[in-house]
């Protein structure tokens, strides 16, 4: 009996071990990518053989000099300063203002047919494509004097909204309504009750609507490439720089591979600290 | 039951989000119909064309081409990358070691941006897959797969996919996780096998994870344009021009302004069409537990 157990339980090991091996082995499509970028981004041009191994092996000395090249040509600082502030400007705008519009709309969509046109109005937004509302918006955007900074996050807050609406008011029908009254009853307005009890009661919400907003607006290259491209290039984002810098790059893969890595750091720093949190908030977002 | 009066509070707060909504979606939208029945190249004067614009995209091969690209890459990619996903799904969700290492890493490509991975895959096509091909012989892989018509649109897929297995094996996992032990260990003893416990019982129960991905696959795939941007800029000879890409290249400098709104409004049309017939299809073969 004893033996039967343990020659099914090695079995049972065998199988983990061997699926094991199996994802450590797909897991080289996911890893050779990067390791590409980060060798090439290392080497100087001269070490680029014709041959597979030229691209591919180890660099023979670490030098920063490809990175602080990059750094100069695409003005990383600079470009880096304005994804970071358009980031993060649109997720306060948005956690603040579609979490109100949400609460206002999720409440009241039931009792007044108003509230329910609004919202079926707000959701059908999902389905229009940017690449519909471009060619006037570029015009729009330029005529207003938004075609900035600015602009961008307005355009975000509103692209955002038809998806960040059905998450919050999602959300909103698990929260009793009791809670609500009883502020009511003590005296509290409706502005004060939704900063003092509802606010709060969102954060979970709030967690998934910043991960899968800051993520989209961080890697966005159309929106700002196409509202930005009659301003002087001031307000360029780090991968939209990634495209603009393209022929300055010109042959020097290396000085293009290090820009690209730079481009790629922030975030994967963010996800190896920020891991579990970023991957529940994509779930929650397109689950719920 | 009593009507209760809609307070000024609730207004207010619909109020921002409702102006900026309508400023930079319904608006545009309007503009976009309008424009498409004019002349215009996006400044000065124009003339009323009337239905001319639509008369004349179908008779435009380069248009009918991006389209047929669409489509093709748009359906071939979903098929690819949800059958992958559901097999690493349940390879992932399986016993094995360093299960949350695992999903990390598999995760990894969804959270980098579109633009920057395809530079990275374009290199890899253009130089380190042909010096492979011609390492080992190959002559098909000896020349950049994305310098040939015929395959560009391929590579373009394999970057794509890349990207979106990491979200689609996410997802096809939470789905997994719902289904209860119990049913397993029920369906064990009735003597099913592993294959069969995938397809009587996994699979239907993760239908709802299956529509989602579909639809949001399909959507996300007719709307390519990072990748193409990225690594053929439509080439070579326009075989691999999306739609989106076709209507910001022709539509903003190429002075097709008004042509280019005719052809945006049938894209979403299609795009509308498409996604209501997924989620009707697709949520009648839903079951529930």
């Amino acid at each position: 009996m004893a033996t039967i157990k343990k020659k099914i339980k090695n079995k049972g090991n065998i199988a983990v071990w061997g699926r094991t091996l199996l994802l450590i082995l797909l897991a080289l499509t996911i890893v050779f990518p990067l390791y590409m970028t980060v060798i090439i981004a290392f080497k100087q041009p001269t070490e680029m053989t014709n041959d597979v191994s030229g691209a591919l092996a180890l660099p023979r000395h670490f030098s920063f000099q490809n990175f602080i090249q990059a750094i100069q040509t695409t003005d990383f600082f600079h470009t880096i300063g304005n994804s970071l502030f358009i980031t993060i400007v649109t997720l306060i705008v948005v956690v603040i203002f579609h979490s109100m519009a949400a609460y206002a709309i999720g409440r009241k969509m039931n009792k007044h047919k108003s509230f329910n046109f609004l919202y079926l109005y707000f959701i059908s937004g999902m389905f229009v494509p940017f690449s519909m509302l471009m060619l006037p918006l570029v015009k729009e955007t330029s005529i207003i004097g938004i075609d900035n900074k600015l602009g961008l996050i307005i355009l975000y807050t509103v692209f955002f909204f038809p998806m960040n609406l059905l998450l919050y008011t999602g959300y909103l029908k698990n929260i009793p309504l009791a809670l609500e009254e009883a502020a009511y009853v003590d005296g509290a307005t409706t502005w004060t009750t939704f900063w003092k009890v509802i606010f709060p009661l969102l954060k979970p919400m709030h967690a998934t609507v910043i991960v899968l907003t800051a993520l989209s607006v961080w890697n966005d290259v159309m929106t700002p490439l196409v509202i930005l491209s009659g301003g002087s290039g001031k307000d360029t984002t780090l991968p939209l720089a990634q495209l603009l810098f393209q022929t300055q790059f010109g042959t020097n893969y290396n000085l293009a591979f290090a820009s690209y890595l730079l481009a790629l750091v922030p975030i994967l720093i963010l996800y190896l600290f920020a891991q579990k949190q970023i991957i529940n908030g994509v779930v929650n977002g397109s689950v719920k | 039951m009593k009507k209760v009066k809609l307070g000024k509070t609730y207004k207010l707060f619909v109020l921002p989000i409702l102006i900026c909504f309508f400023a930079f979606n319904t608006f545009p939208l309007i503009n976009a119909v309008v424009y498409s029945l004019t002349d215009s190249r996006g400044f000065g004067d124009f003339n009323w064309v009337g239905f001319q614009n639509y008369f004349d995209m179908f008779k435009d091969s380069r248009i009918l081409n991006s389209y047929l690209f669409t489509f093709k890459f748009a359906i071939t990619a979903t098929i690819i990358v949800n059958v992958i996903s559901i097999c690493l799904a349940v390879l992932l969700n399986s016993k094995i070691k360093g299960k949350s290492f695992f999903r990390g890493l598999y995760f990894l490509p969804n959270i980098l941006g579109g633009l920057v991975v395809g530079y990275v895959f374009n290199f890899f096509f253009t130089f380190i897959l042909p010096s492979f091909g011609k390492l080992i012989g190959n002559e098909f892989l000896s020349t950049s797969l994305l310098s040939n018509e015929s395959t560009a649109w391929f590579a373009i897929i394999i970057c794509t996919a890349w990207q979106a297995i990491a979200f689609n094996t996410i997802i096809y996992i939470s789905g997994l996780q719902t289904i209860p032990g119990d049913v397993y260990e029920a369906a064990a003893i009735d003597g099913a096998g592993p294959w069969q416990k995938f397809w009587h019982i996994s699979f239907p129960l993760i239908a709802p994870f299956f529509t989602i991905n579909m639809v949001l696959c399909m959507k996300n795939f007719l709307m390519a344009f990072d990748q193409i941007v990225a690594m053929t800029g439509g080439g070579p000879n326009s075989s691999t021009e999306s739609i989106s890409y076709l209507i910001y290249k022709t539509g903003l400098s190429g002075s097709q302004f008004g042509y280019q709104c005719a052809n945006s409004v049938i894209y979403f049309i299609v795009i509308v069409l498409i996604s209501v017939f997924q989620m009707k299809f697709l949520n009648k073969r839903e079951v529930q537990l």
